[in-house]
């Protein structure tokens, strides 16, 4: 985890526009407050139980959609089976924007936008976490976030001549016409949801050695030209 | 990134690009190309052409059967996994959907100079560009003992339909306790893993059928694909069953008697029950016969998989000598949608972008075992160059593993509905 929280802090500097946080990762009183937020759907603490969304208790250091006897989207369920796990660093950016981290998951929340609100959630879930991961103890934390990014990559303008070829290397998997049996679909996507996305699997933040790959050649010019093709694809 | 459109006036205006000077004019007023083989290079190739070209151009593909049975998968039929019907799949949304003119014959023979290819029927078919993509043929007395004549006693099954139900048939009718012999193939040849995946696959089915039968691998090579992740699966799930002898004890010092059903191996006989003999392999025959090989394989140029020694003709998957790739269904079907950019570029004023192929091959190890190696490759000007990979790790979760093999079954559904439309 040393290497993962070095990394980003080095992708922080690179996109400039991520939040870094001092030595505690937020408050925790504030933390119990903005719980309430959640706490329609989530349960955390002792007797806590899967409700609407799944309860928190140890969700430091958990992978994605592990918990017995609750039934999970199959965007969760496929992120777990990936190898995504709930560290500082995952947690974070799916607070700040649900779709974009796990596409199709029911949390059906919007997504806090400001960081110290989202460092002091967390602040307060990690007391009920025994391992928490990726959390020095005492040095800074950097959270980094896979979904901000700079308003000039969002704003590239996809060339969709360019996309269609390079969509076709996509298509060998991902079905043209949108089934999703065994790989997910990617057809008819909002475009900074498909800009996002990629760049979440080209900085390794969303776990899929393929797609890591694949997403990890793209320029943000061609990950633009792919969203504009997928976009309106029937 | 900008690129530069490319408009041919008149033949001139091509002169420094990479592809070759189109030939826009022909009887009709349309170019033609013309595919040799419907596999998964050519099926690719003809349906982007006839797609993105809308009309533009005039697509013929060879192909003799009316049904291509996949080679990917026919392990899994093997194993259990999958029925040959779903493996089988016809040329006719092409012809009807996207008008690819679809003719079911053998190619014999390419008149480089008259720009015309025989077929077996009789006549010929002219074109402006040729793509070829033939597949494997094998080459004869690579294994002592054993030549084409042979392929009904001691199948390969690395062609696609028939010989997989063949094989899969000796091995059900194999006595309890009985053996299966494989002598596998030298580098290079199509699917690295295959192989491989078919150990796991007769082992899966023996362990259901016949558990106290014994398979031998008799292997040249010192190393194959993904064999650590092969090795653990053996381990863990078809543990004592599986014999593999390497070059070392003598794997690559075989001699096959299909009369008596022998295999020697390092000048010991035994009788075997099943023997899967899989061959050293060569670019399917026309590529010879039409003067492209060195070696036994087809040099091309990386960026638009043009034959080295004929500009007119491009040559995918298998057949051709590439660089970095492994000659699989995956690269042959990367390699298409490039060529195919490359002859609409060359024919028709379409844009051509920088080339960028893939590949990712997954492999079934037993039931929700499934694990994967891919990578990533640009066109240089010496060889089609690997970029970035992976593979599955030893270790992996139950879970994982299973989400894996799921993933295989989207691959399948994409690549033949790429294929296939
Ligand atoms: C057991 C096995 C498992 C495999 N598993 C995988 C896998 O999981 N993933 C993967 O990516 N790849 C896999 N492969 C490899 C894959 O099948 C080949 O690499 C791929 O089919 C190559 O495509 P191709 O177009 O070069 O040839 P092919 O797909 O073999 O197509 C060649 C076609 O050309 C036709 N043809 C040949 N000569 C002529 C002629 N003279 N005139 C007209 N037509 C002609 C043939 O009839 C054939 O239909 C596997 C292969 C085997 C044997």
């Amino acid at each position: 985890m040393r290497n993962a929280t070095r990394s980003s802090l080095a992708l922080a500097v690179i996109f400039a526009a991520s939040a870094l946080c001092a030595d505690e990762i937020g408050d925790v009183e504030n933390g119990a407050d903005l719980f309430g937020y959640c706490s329609g759907c989530h349960e955390v603490g002792a007797d806590a139980e899967n409700g609407i969304g799944p309860h928190l208790n140890g969700i430091f250091g958990r992978a994605a959609g592990s918990i017995d006897g609750y039934f999970y989207s199959d965007g969760l369920n496929r992120m777990g089976a990936d190898g995504l796990i709930w560290d500082l660093t995952t947690l974070d950016a799916y607070i700040e924007n649900p779709r974009a981290l796990v596409s199709g998951t029911r949390m059906s929340f919007d997504g806090w936008e400001d960081a110290q609100e989202r460092a002091d959630v967390l602040a307060y879930l990690r007391a009920y976490s025994d391992n928490p991961a990726n959390i020095p103890e005492a040095e800074p934390t950097a959270r980094p976030s896979e979904v901000e990014l700079p308003p000039e990559v969002l704003a590239i303008q996809g060339d969709v001549a360019y996309g269609e070829y390079l969509a076709s290397d996509c298509k060998t998997c991902h079905q043209q016409d949108g089934s999703d049996e065994g790989i997910p679909s990617i057809t008819r996507w909002p475009v900074d949801d498909f800009v996002v996305a990629m760049h979440a699997y080209k900085r390794k933040l969303r776990p899929h050695p393929v797609m890591q790959m694949q997403a990890g050649r793209l320029s943000d010019e061609e990950i633009a030209a792919l969203a504009a093709y997928f976009k309106d694809l029937d | 990134m900008t690129f530069n459109r490319r408009t041919f006036i008149g033949t001139a205006a091509v002169g420094t690009a990479a592809l070759s000077a189109p030939l826009l004019a022909t009887a009709q007023g349309k170019p033609r190309v013309v595919v040799v083989g419907g596999g998964a290079g050519g099926a690719t190739a003809a349906r982007y052409i006839a797609k993105d070209s809308e009309g533009a151009i005039d697509v013929t593909l060879i192909e003799p059967s009316r049904a291509y049975y996949t080679c990917f998968f026919s392990n899994l039929y093997i194993g259990g996994f999958q029925e040959m019907d779903d493996l089988g799949h016809g040329y006719g949304t092409l012809a009807a959907d996207y008008g690819i003119n679809v003719v079911h014959d053998w190619a014999t023979g390419v008149d480089r100079d008259a720009k015309t290819v025989a077929l077996a029927g009789g006549g010929s078919v002219p074109y402006d560009r040729l793509i070829l993509s033939p597949g494997i043929d094998f080459i004869d007395g690579s294994v002592a003992g054993w030549d084409q004549s042979a392929q009904g006693v001691m199948p390969h099954a690395y062609k696609g339909g028939t010989q997989a139900e063949l094989l899969k048939a000796q091995i059900m009718a194999m006595p309890e306790g009985g053996t299966f012999a494989m002598v596998a193939p030298p580098n290079p040849y199509r699917c690295p893993p295959g192989p491989y995946e078919r150990i796991s696959m007769v082992a899966h089915l023996l362990k259901e059928v016949n558990p106290t039968a014994k398979i031998i691998v008799a292997d040249p090579k010192e190393k194959f694909s993904k064999m650590a992740l092969f090795q653990e699966g053996w381990n863990d799930h078809y543990a004592g069953m599986i014999d593999w002898i390497g070059p070392d004890f003598g794997g690559a010092d075989v001699e096959v008697r299909p009369g008596t059903m022998e295999v020697v191996i390092d000048g010991e006989a035994t009788k075997v029950d099943a023997a899967n003999v899989i061959p050293a392999m060569k670019a399917g025959l026309i590529v010879e016969r039409a003067g492209l090989t060195e070696g036994n394989w087809a040099p091309v140029v990386p960026a638009t998989m043009q034959s080295r020694m004929d500009e007119n003709i491009h040559i995918l998957g298998d057949a051709s000598s590439q660089g970095d790739m492994p000659k699989s269904g995956y690269s042959a079907n990367s390699q298409a949608k490039v060529a195919a950019m490359a002859v609409r570029g060359a024919l028709t004023d379409a844009r051509v972008f920088p080339a960028k192929f893939s590949n990712t091959c997954w492999s079934l190890i037993d039931t929700n075992d499934g694990v994967k190696v891919g990578a990533t490759y640009e066109a240089t000007e010496e060889k089609i160059a690997k970029v970035d990979g992976f593979i599955s790790e030893t270790g992996e979760s139950d879970e994982l593993r299973k989400a894996t093999y799921e993933e295989s079954l989207g691959w399948y559904a994409g690549i033949t509905s790429d294929m296939f439309g």
